[in-house]
């Protein structure tokens, strides 16, 4: 069986396929690939399912060995990654001969990058799902140095046509714009325009349960200043606590919660945030 | 009858229905008797998730499914539901608990009850599992005594064991694994809430009824 000997992991190195939809009424969160649309076009490159498990790179930093031949693709936030010292690049599918070193760098935009092989990691899986859920505790805990990551089986079909390389939005202008939907709580605000009218920054204290923001205080609306009896969240869900300053729900969100929800971002614009970087800028745009 | 509700707008496929009724044990009764009705009905194929809370019900289509019908279906529903419909117990689990020492004392006081009073309304009225959240397992239980009614401790505890019984607010609640906390403790039990390899991995679920049952007291810890 082929394994990935991990020699570093970076800051935060973890398991995700698309997480576990579904448990929510019994306290379990989605969890799952903080960028959906990279783990699924990780998959896509390799022709396999969106089942497999990859790996969530933040911020770079990730070094593995293999120990056969495997296929693999990298994808989301761009490392300038080599192997053996060569270059090799992101958004095509690759092949690590057995002995070969995979080096991650830091990515000089974006947060997150997504290693996918061919086969899968092939981890326990619980819950139908082989990802880290660092808010509810579930699935394999974060990639330690020294962890042999073990690699399934190959399956006999592709589940895609192989596609040889796959174009990628060029770098992002700045200030990221998010499409979002209104959220239940949009009239509990004085002002919703002043969510639009924001610069907003991603703050440090952000990770895979959510991105926190800091800019202007949003103001309540006088007539909603009472507390709000807990209620269902989903992933993008912009949610507002005293202080005004707004935490965008990421795939390891609680499932409930106790704040007033001003928006809810699309999955594609969840995807972008989940990119952003401690003190990068983003907006937010109500869609048509 | 019908119950008076309001949809409200909660992501793509994702409808929030808030229940509008002003009191709120019977919002909570209405949203599960609502969230009984969606499961019983062929909506809840349509459906990722349906997931009760105090007083709305979230419900997540899966992809493709109009979120029109989605909307259209559950009016339909709760137009032939009463808020004071009760909701049959699916189920009943009865919990073993080992009372005493922790907030025994406290809620005594806080109640004007004596200790065993206290754990003596605790189990004589069975409670009902309203909705889950905080951790995997947990189940917020409802429709307990009415004086058991106590705030949670004003300092939470940095260390809650595994399979703590508690109240705060109007619910009672057992820790499933050991967490902070703030509920206030009448005991312990050693029952398994959550075991993530059974099937459900949940013991309680909403609608599921919960009997606590004393074993022993122990001694003041």
């Amino acid at each position: 069986m082929t394994e990935f000997d991990v020699l570093a992991t970076g800051p935060l190195t973890v398991l995700c396929d698309l997480g576990r939809p579904g448990y929510a009424t019994v306290g379990v969160s989605p969890s799952g690939a903080a960028d959906r649309g990279a783990y699924r076009l990780g998959q896509r490159l390799l022709g396999q399912s969106y089942d497999a498990a990859a790996l969530e790179v933040t911020l770079g930093g990730l070094s593995v060995r293999s120990s056969g031949l495997v296929w693999v693709a990298l994808t989301g936030a761009e490392t300038g990654a080599t192997v053996d010292g060569r270059p090799v690049a992101a958004g095509a599918p690759f092949v690590l001969q057995p002995g070969q070193l995979l080096r991650l760098g830091r990515p000089r935009a974006g947060l997150r990058t997504y290693l996918s092989v061919r086969g899968g990691f092939g981890v326990p899986a619980v819950l139908g799902s082989r990802s880290t859920d660092l808010l509810s505790g579930l699935g394999p805990p974060p990639v330690r140095r020294g962890d042999r990551l073990p690699i399934g089986p190959v399956p006999a079909e592709l589940a895609f046509a192989p596609v040889d390389f796959a174009v990628t939005a060029p770098a992002r202008p700045e200030p990221t714009e998010l499409a979002t939907g209104p959220g239940p709580r949009l009239d509990w605000f004085a002002d919703p325009t002043q969510l639009t009218r924001t610069r907003w920054t991603v703050s440090s204290d952000s990770n895979r349960v959510g991105v926190r923001l800091q800019g202007t205080a949003l103001r309540r609306d006088p007539a909603h200043l009472g507390e709000l009896p807990s209620e269902p969240l989903v992933r993008g869900a912009i949610q507002v606590p005293p202080s005004g300053q707004p935490v965008v729900f990421l795939a390891d969100h609680p499932v409930t919660g106790g704040y007033p929800v001003i928006g809810v971002l699309t999955p594609e614009a969840t995807d972008l945030i989940a990119q952003a970087r401690p003190g990068d800028l983003v907006g937010f745009r109500f869609r048509a | 009858m019908t119950l008076p509700l309001r949809l409200l707008p909660c992501g793509t496929g994702g409808v929030l229905v808030e229940i509008t009724e002003p009191d709120p044990d019977r919002a909570l009764r209405a949203v599960l008797a609502l969230a009984a009705a969606v499961r019983r009905d062929p909506l809840a194929g349509d459906l990722v998730d349906l997931v009760p809370a105090a007083r709305t019900l979230l419900l997540t289509a899966r992809p493709g499914v109009a979120p029109d019908r989605l909307r259209q279906r559950v009016v339909a529903l709760a137009d032939r539901l009463d808020p004071g419909d009760p909701t049959p117990p699916q189920r009943t689990v009865t919990i073993e608990v080992e009372y005493g020492g922790w907030d025994l004392a406290e809620v005594a006081d806080l109640t004007g009850l004596s200790r065993s009073e206290v754990i003596h309304a605790h189990t004589a009225t069975p409670w009902q599992v309203a909705f889950g959240g905080f951790a995997p397992g947990f189940a917020y239980l409802i429709g307990g005594d009415p004086r058991l009614a106590v705030p949670r401790r004003t300092e939470p505890r940095t260390r809650v064991p595994q399979g703590a019984v508690g109240l705060a607010g109007r619910f009672s609640g057992v820790y499933p694994r050991e967490s902070p906390g703030g509920w206030q403790v009448l005991g312990v039990s050693d029952v398994v809430l959550w075991n993530p390899d059974a099937v459900p991995p949940a013991l309680l679920s909403p609608g599921t009824q919960v009997r606590f049952r004393a074993v022993s007291v122990s001694r003041t810890r």
